[in-house]
C-alpha cells in the first residue's frame, strides 16, 4: 500500500517523462526539511495523476462537488493526469468515479475515492492522491522494495547525521572547556552558509562554491575569535556563571539571527551551482552527487578533528582542559589559549556543516536556529562533552529521524529526534559516552 | 519624527494585550527561575496548552468558562509530564529539555495528520464569543486623547490586568510563605533543604506547575483577545523575550515581571514608531525599509539582553544577591 502511495507520488516523472516538470527529480529521497511540492499551472485547481504500479490510469472520471453541489470534473488523460478547476479556495469533495476506471484497475485496499475536506488554498493547486491497483501488481511488486527505500532514507539519515555531528562537535569541545551551554551555535552555522552563499552569488565575490566554502571558513573561524574575544574572554574573566552565560548566548542568537534576516531578507536561497542535480544510481541507493559529496567532506573534517584532538600537543592540551581546567593550568597549559583555539574550531565545524546543509537544503536566515534543538539533541544522546559522542549522537538523530519516516508520516521527523531526546535524557542521562558524574 | 505618536505607541504597547500576556508568562517563571532557580526554557508550551486546551473545549461544545478550566488543567497535565521525569536533572538538562518539549508541542499541533483535532497550520477560530458577550462597557472609545481603547480591547486589559494583579500577589503570598521559603533554599542549594527532611523534587514539581499555570493564563488571554490560535505564534523566542521581560524588571521581585513586560513592551513598539518615521523621513537614506523594523527592534532586544545579564543582571528592581544565588 506504502509503496503504491509512493509511486503515485512519483507518477508524473515515470508516465513517459513528457509531462514531467523540468525540476523534478525522480527517485530523490526528499531532504530532512520535506521537499515542497512546486506549483504548477496557473488558476487554482484541484489536480492529480492517476496511475498503478505499472503504469498511468486514462479515461476515469473525476468529479468535484461542493456542499454536495458539483463544482466540475475531469477525465484522466493520457497521462493519468486530471486537472478540476476550482472557482475559489475552500473545502470540497472530490470523487472518483469507480465505475469509469478501465477493466482490472481497481482502488487500493484502504484508498477511498471519496475524499472529503480538500482544502484549496488560494493560488496553488491542491495535489491528491488516489490508490488505485491493477489486478495482478501487488504480485508483481514493482515499486521500490522497503530494503530500497530503508537503505537510500539511511543514506539521507547518515548525510544529515554527519551535518549534525560536524555542528555538535563544535558544540560539544566550546562546552567541554568553558561549561557554556552556547544557545547562539546555530548561528554560526546560519553564518557559514550566509558567507558562501554571498561569496558564491554574483551579486558578491562571484568566486565558485568550492572557493566559497573555503571563503566561508575562513571568515567563520575569524567569527569565533572575534565572539571568544569580544563577549565569552571577559565573561570568563568575571567568573560569570552558568546561568547568565546561558541568557547572553541567547540574547546573541536572538540579535544576530536579526541581523541576518535584516541583511540578507527572509527568502530562502540555493548556491549559484550545483542546485539540482541528476541523481545517480549506485544499486539499490539513487543519490545526487552532492549528498555523496557532503558525506565524503563531513567524515573527511570529523577525522581530521579526531585526530588533531588525539595527536597533536594542542589536542592533548584540549582534552586536558575539559577534563581538569585547574590541574591543566596547573601544569601549564595557556587556557586561554586553548580555549580560544576551541573558540576558533567550533565556529568553523559549524560553520562547514552550514555550508553543506545550504548545499542540500538552502540558506536561510534561521536554518540554525532549525537545527539547534537537533544539534543540543545529539551532544545530549552522545554525552555532553564528548567528542566521539558528539559523532554518534549526530549519526543516531540523523538516521532516526530519517527511517522513522518509512513508518510515521515525515512530518513528524523532527518530533521522533526530539523524542529520541528526551528519552535518552530520562533513561541514560549521561548519553551513550558521558560519564555519570555530569549529571549531577 | 513625532515624538508623541512615538510616546503614545509605546504606551499603548506597555498597557496593550500583549503586555499583559508576557507580564503573566514573566510572573509565572520568576515563580520558577526567580524563586527556584529551575531554567523553564519552555514557557510557551504552557502558553500553546492554555490556549489550545480552551480552543479546542469550546469546540467540542464545553461551556467557555469549563473550557478555560481545561485550558488550565492542560497546562497542568504539560507541567506533570513535564516536571515528574525532569526535574532530578541538572539545570542545563531542564533548560535544552523543556525547550524541546515546548518545540515537540508545537510541531506536533501543525501537523497535518492531526488537522482534525488541532486545526493544524492554519490552528483554531472564533472559540470567545461568550466572553466578548458578558462585556459590560456600552459601545464607545474610552481613554486619553490618542491613547485610547473601543470597549472590546478595554474589556480584555481589564480582565487582563485583572489577572496579572491577582497573580503577583498570589505569588508575593506563596514566595513569604514557609512554602516559598524552601523554593528559595532550594534555590541556593538543594541538599539544604533536602537534609532537614524536605522532599526537593516535590518542590520544584510544585513551582513549574504553579509558574506554568500563570503562563498558561496568558496563553488564553492572548488567544481569546484574537479569537484565534496557530501553532506557528507559540514560537520559543517567546519563551526568551518573556525573559528579557523578567530580568529587566528584575528577577525574585513582586513587581518585576510586571515592569520588566510593561516596559519591554513600551520600548519595542516605541522603538518600532521611531524606526518607522525615521524610514520613511529618509533619516536611515534607503539601506532599510519598513519590512526591516521587525528584526531591527529584535535585535536590539538580543544586545539588551546581552548589556543587561552583563551589567545589571538584577534588572530595574532586583537584589544582586539574588542573581548570585541563582547564578552559580
Amino acid at each position: 500500500m506504502l509503496a503504491v502511495l509512493t509511486l503515485l507520488v512519483l507518477a508524473p516523472a515515470g508516465a513517459a517523462g513528457a509531462q514531467a516538470p523540468p525540476g523534478s527529480t525522480p527517485g530523490s529521497t526528499p531532504g530532512p526539511a520535506g521537499s515542497v511540492p512546486a506549483a504548477t499551472g496557473s488558476g487554482t485547481a484541484i489536480v492529480g495523476t492517476l496511475s498503478t504500479a505499472s503504469g498511468p490510469v486514462a479515461g476515469a472520471k473525476v468529479k468535484v462537488l461542493q456542499d454536495g453541489a458539483p463544482v466540475g470534473e475531469a477525465t484522466a488523460g493520457a497521462d493519468g493526469s486530471f486537472r478540476v478547476p476550482v472557482p475559489e479556495p475552500g473545502t470540497y469533495q472530490v470523487q472518483l468515479e469507480v465505475g469509469s476506471l478501465p477493466a482490472g484497475v481497481h482502488l487500493a485496499s484502504g484508498a477511498t475515492g471519496a475524499l472529503d475536506g480538500v482544502r484549496v488554498f488560494a493560488g496553488r493547486d491542491k495535489n491528491i492522491n488516489i490508490g488505485l491497483e491493477r489486478d495482478g501488481d501487488a504480485a508483481a511488486e514493482v515499486g521500490p522494495s522497503f530494503i530500497e527505500r530503508l537503505a537510500n532514507l539511511l543514506l539521507s539519515g547518515v548525510r544529515f547525521g554527519l551535518v549534525i555531528a560536524l555542528c555538535a562537535l563544535g558544540l560539544t569541545l566550546i562546552y567541554a572547556t568553558t561549561g557554556l551551554v552556547n544557545f547562539a551555535h546555530g548561528e554560526l552555522v546560519t553564518f557559514g552558509a550566509l558567507v558562501a552563499w554571498w561569496a558564491s552569488a554574483s551579486g558578491g565575490l562571484g568566486l565558485p562554491l568550492v572557493a566559497a566554502a573555503v571563503v566561508a571558513l575562513i571568515i567563520a573561524g575569524v567569527f569565533g575569535a572575534v565572539q571568544d574575544v569580544v563577549l565569552w574572554q571577559p565573561l570568563r574573566r568575571r567568573r560569570a556563571g552558568n546561568v547568565s552565560t546561558i541568557v547572553i548566548s541567547i540574547g546573541l542568537s536572538i540579535m544576530l539571527r536579526n541581523i541576518f534576516l535584516v541583511v540578507f531578507d527572509g527568502n530562502p536561497r540555493a548556491y549559484s551551482q550545483y542546485a539540482t542535480q541528476e541523481s545517480i544510481s549506485l544499486g539499490i541507493i539513487h543519490a545526487q552527487p552532492k549528498e555523496l559529496v557532503s558525506i565524503f567532506v563531513c567524515v573527511l573534517a570529523l577525522v581530521l578533528t579526531g585526530a588533531l584532538l588525539r595527536y597533536t600537543r594542542l589536542g592533548t592540551a584540549v582534552r586536558a582542559v575539559s577534563n581538569e581546567p585547574q590541574l591543566a593550568r596547573a601544569s601549564g597549559v595557556d587556557v586561554r589559549r586553548v580555549i580560544f583555539t576551541v573558540w576558533v574550531a567550533g565556529a568553523t565545524l559549524a560553520g562547514s556543516g552550514g555550508v553543506l546543509l545550504g548545499l542540500t537544503e538552502g540558506v536561510q536566515w534561521n536554518m540554525g536556529l532549525r537545527i539547534l534543538l537537533l544539534i543540543f539533541a545529539a551532544i545530549v544522546v552522545g554525552g555532553l562533552g564528548s567528542p566521539i559522542g558528539a559523532l554518534l549522537g549526530g549519526l543516531l538523530i540523523g538516521v532516526v529521524s530519517e527511517v522513522s519516516s518509512l513508518w510515521i508520516p515525515s512530518d513528524f521527523k523532527e518530533v521522533v529526534a526530539l523524542v529520541a531526546l528526551v528519552l535518552v535524557l530520562l533513561l541514560r542521562p549521561q548519553g551513550i559516552m558521558g560519564l555519570r558524574e555530569r549529571i549531577g | 519624527m513625532n515624538a508623541q505618536t512615538i510616546l503614545i505607541d509605546g504606551l499603548r504597547g506597555a498597557v496593550g494585550v500583549s503586555a499583559v500576556s508576557f507580564a503573566l508568562a514573566a510572573i509565572g517563571l520568576n515563580l520558577q527561575f526567580g524563586y527556584t532557580g529551575l531554567m523553564n526554557f519552555g514557557q510557551v508550551g504552557f502558553l500553546l496548552a492554555g490556549a489550545y486546551g480552551t480552543a479546542i473545549a469550546v469546540e467540542h461544545g464545553v461551556p467557555f468558562p469549563l473550557a478555560v478550566l481545561i485550558g488550565i488543567l492542560s497546562a497542568v497535565v504539560l507541567g506533570l509530564a513535564l516536571g515528574l521525569p525532569t526535574l532530578r536533572l541538572r539545570g542545563d538538562f531542564l533548560a535544552i529539555l523543556t525547550i524541546s518539549a515546548a518545540e515537540i508541542l508545537r510541531l506536533v499541533f501543525r501537523a497535518e495528520q492531526l488537522e482534525g483535532f488541532t486545526g493544524g497550520v492554519r490552528g483554531k477560530a472564533g472559540f470567545a464569543d461568550p466572553f466578548f458577550s458578558w462585556n459590560p462597557l456600552p459601545r464607545g472609545r474610552f481613554g486619553i486623547g490618542d491613547l485610547a481603547f473601543d470597549e472590546r480591547a478595554l474589556w480584555v486589559l481589564i480582565v487582563g490586568w485583572l489577572l496579572v494583579i491577582l497573580s503577583t500577589l498570589a505569588v508575593r503570598r506563596l514566595v513569604r510563605s514557609p512554602w516559598g521559603r524552601v523554593l528559595k533554599a532550594i534555590r541556593a542549594d538543594e541538599a539544604a533543604p533536602a537534609s532537614v527532611g524536605k522532599n526537593v523534587f516535590l518542590y520544584k514539581v510544585q513551582s513549574l506547575l504553579v509558574g506554568g499555570v500563570i503562563g498558561a493564563l496568558g496563553g488564553i488571554l492572548i488567544a481569546v483577545d484574537a479569537q484565534y490560535t496557530n501553532p506557528d505564534y507559540w514560537l520559543s523566542a517567546l519563551t526568551f523575550y518573556a525573559y528579557v521581560a523578567l530580568i529587566l524588571g528584575g528577577v525574585a521581585t513582586t513587581w518585576g515581571p510586571v515592569i520588566g513586560a510593561m516596559l519591554f513592551w513600551f520600548l519595542t513598539q516605541a522603538l518600532d514608531t521611531a524606526l518607522r518615521q525615521a524610514i520613511e523621513a529618509g533619516y536611515l537614506g534607503g539601506a532599510v525599509d519598513t519590512t526591516d523594523t521587525g528584526p531591527i527592534r529584535f535585535a536590539v532586544v538580543g544586545l539588551a539582553l546581552i548589556l543587561l545579564m552583563a551589567f545589571r543582571p538584577q534588572g530595574l528592581l532586583g537584589d544582586p544577591d539574588d542573581v548570585v544565588v541563582i547564578d552559580q
